[in-house]
């Protein structure tokens, strides 16, 4: 296929005073893993959100495998093959963690089927496959309000991945998680995505993530992207680390 | 197969109580009438969603049997019928109803159930205001039956249509879309970013819920033979989510359950003490409640649970 997968054009959006994004364009290509930094309120989320529908642009326009999906709502979105996890965990509470995984297994097909268990033992064996991708099998029967921080993260992706998108949209998926186990997480979590040839586009604060498992990087700086390229040039870019960097104060 | 036991001893338990008090025939058929529209309010509750108004849909199915029985003599026909009135004029209000949650979603139910009940009593050449309209003891599959083999075909035909229901909606609940519903209640914005409405999982509970209390109202306009606009009085609504606390929405057994203890305590305590009833169903509840706050089947769980550990 020709073309980017994702082309966001002159993307504008304010609240109040605050311009969350001011003229952002940008392009993703298929297969790659693009990281978002800068600092706070500078936009970031807001532009995973007018990507996933629950905001709309101002102005400015997102096309998806060349195709239009600007103000489309969340649900035309996720049926075009956009799925997204959340910056605060979005958890089914009262269900188990297989059981938030098989149910949006489930939003692929044979959801209205009325009486086909939503753990059928498929279902069940593709959900496992997917928790066990995060190392999350052994909570698979865990009711999902008994999760720590860091593991309701990991399940809000694993949800995400389940619905099989060809473009995936993680709002600082490792915050939250154990210092000691984020690059062993990120790592699975790149090779299951290059493993279905899925296009990923994240969040992150931690500059040691993004330099180790972003194939490019893109800086948001007040609703602007700053710079964008390979992490290495990005990160070490001095106006990068002076925006970025120094507030965050994680260098690398 | 062990999860069947409590359905069979339930069962068991119903007719034994049957067949020793001939007058409980009657009272256990409400209860199970009851029951079913019970399930279909239990089956919102899932959602966090509570109607007080679906005794708009057990009148429905009731004065479809009475409205339909003058042209129609077969019994089952005739539930077929309450059932199918309930299912269309519950699609016709959720498709409304099914946009609110919370309070919002109770008091539109409620309003609507009010509308037909002011409605059932206005239209007094139609509908024979408060008087109500006699029902004809239609046949059951084609025998026209009397005394106590009808009271004993008719609570046989309505214990047939709780199990079946019961199974049905067990299988529902079980589904991607039934177990949806508990999805409403803790996360619903999360269901569309799946790619899912979450007001047609909702919308397909309610219609259900409707064809339930539709069916509900067609045996208790069997078993008393007269429909009057009560049934669709706020009253009635009151005591169907009632019912669904004190058996609990755990599992299909739990409206049934809490039906035919709510029947029982209510032809006591109304023998017993005709000024308090109501106080004692009042209290009772309240004691549930606080006590176990999952309701009957709660309780037997809890028990069976601790059974288990000791044998």
């Amino acid at each position: 296929m020709s073309g980017p997968l994702l082309e966001a054009r002159g993307l504008t959006l304010a609240f109040g005073g605050v311009r969350a994004a001011d003229g952002i364009d940008l392009e993703v290509a298929h297969g790659e893993i693009l990281a978002i930094i800068g600092p706070n309120g500078a936009g970031k989320t807001t532009f995973i959100n007018m990507v996933s529908g629950y905001l709309r642009p101002r102005a400015g326009s997102i096309r998806f495998e060349g195709r239009e999906i600007t103000g489309l709502p969340p649900r035309r979105i996720v049926r075009l093959g956009i799925a997204r996890s959340f910056q605060i965990p979005q958890l089914f509470a009262e269900h188990r963690v297989i059981e938030n995984v098989a149910l949006h297994l489930a939003a692929r097909d044979g959801f209205w089927a009325p009486f086909r268990p939503l753990l059928s033992p498929a279902r069940r064996a593709e959900a496992l496959a997917i928790l066990d991708d995060l190392e999350l099998a052994r909570l698979a029967e865990a009711r999902a309000d008994t999760l720590d921080e860091g593991a309701r993260k990991l399940v809000d992706i694993a949800m995400a991945l389940a619905l099989r998108p060809r473009l995936l949209l993680m709002d600082e998926p490792t915050s939250g998680v154990a210092a000691a186990e984020k690059h062993a997480i990120m790592a699975r979590l790149v090779a299951a995505l290059r493993r279905t040839s899925v296009t990923a586009v994240f969040v992150e604060h931690d500059m040691e993530v993004v330099a180790r498992h972003a194939d490019r990087v893109a800086v948001w700086s007040q609703g602007r992207i700053l710079a964008e390229g390979p992490p290495e040039a990005v990160l070490a870019d001095p106006s990068v680390r002076r925006e970025v960097i120094g507030v965050e104060g994680t260098a690398c | 197969m062990r999860r069947y036991l409590p359905v069979a001893a339930a069962v068991a338990l119903l007719l034994l109580l049957a067949v020793l008090q001939p007058w409980l025939r009657f009272v256990l058929t409400i209860a199970l009438s009851t029951g079913l529209a019970v399930l279909g309010i239990a089956m919102l509750l899932r959602a966090g969603q509570v109607s007080f108004g679906h005794a708009l849909y057990v009148a429905a199915g009731a004065y479809a049997v009475a409205f339909a029985r003058p042209h129609l003599g077969e019994g089952l026909l005739l539930l077929l019928l309450a059932t199918l009135v309930g299912t269309l004029l519950g699609l016709l209000v959720g498709l409304f109803v099914a946009r609110y949650r919370d309070i919002f979603f109770g008091m539109l139910n409620l309003a609507f159930s009010m509308v037909a009940w002011s409605l059932l009593e206005k239209l007094y050449g139609l509908t024979r205001g408060t008087d109500g309209i006699r029902v004809a003891r239609p046949m059951l599959l084609g025998f026209a039956l009397e005394g106590a083999a009808w009271e004993w075909a008719l609570l046989l035909a309505a214990l047939a249509a709780a199990l079946l229901a019961g199974a049905l909606v067990a299988r529902y609940l079980a589904s991607p879309a039934g177990s949806a519903l508990g999805a409403i209640k803790t996360r619903e914005t999360r269901l569309e970013f799946a790619g899912v409405s979450a007001r047609r999982v909702l919308l397909q509970a309610y219609v259900v819920s409707a064809g339930l209390a539709g069916l509900g109202g067609a045996f208790v306009a069997l078993a008393t033979l007269h429909v009057t606009p009560l049934l669709a009085y706020w009253t009635h609504s009151g005591e169907l989510v009632f019912v669904a606390i004190l058996g609990g929405t755990g599992n299909v057994l739990g409206p049934f359950l809490g039906a035919v203890v709510f029947e029982l305590v209510r032809v006591h305590a109304a023998a017993s003490f005709p000024d308090a009833w109501q106080m004692i169903l009042g209290l009772v509840l309240l004691a549930i409640i606080l006590t176990a706050a999952r309701g009957l089947v709660g309780l037997l769980d809890d028990l069976a649970a601790r059974l288990g550990r000791r044998g």
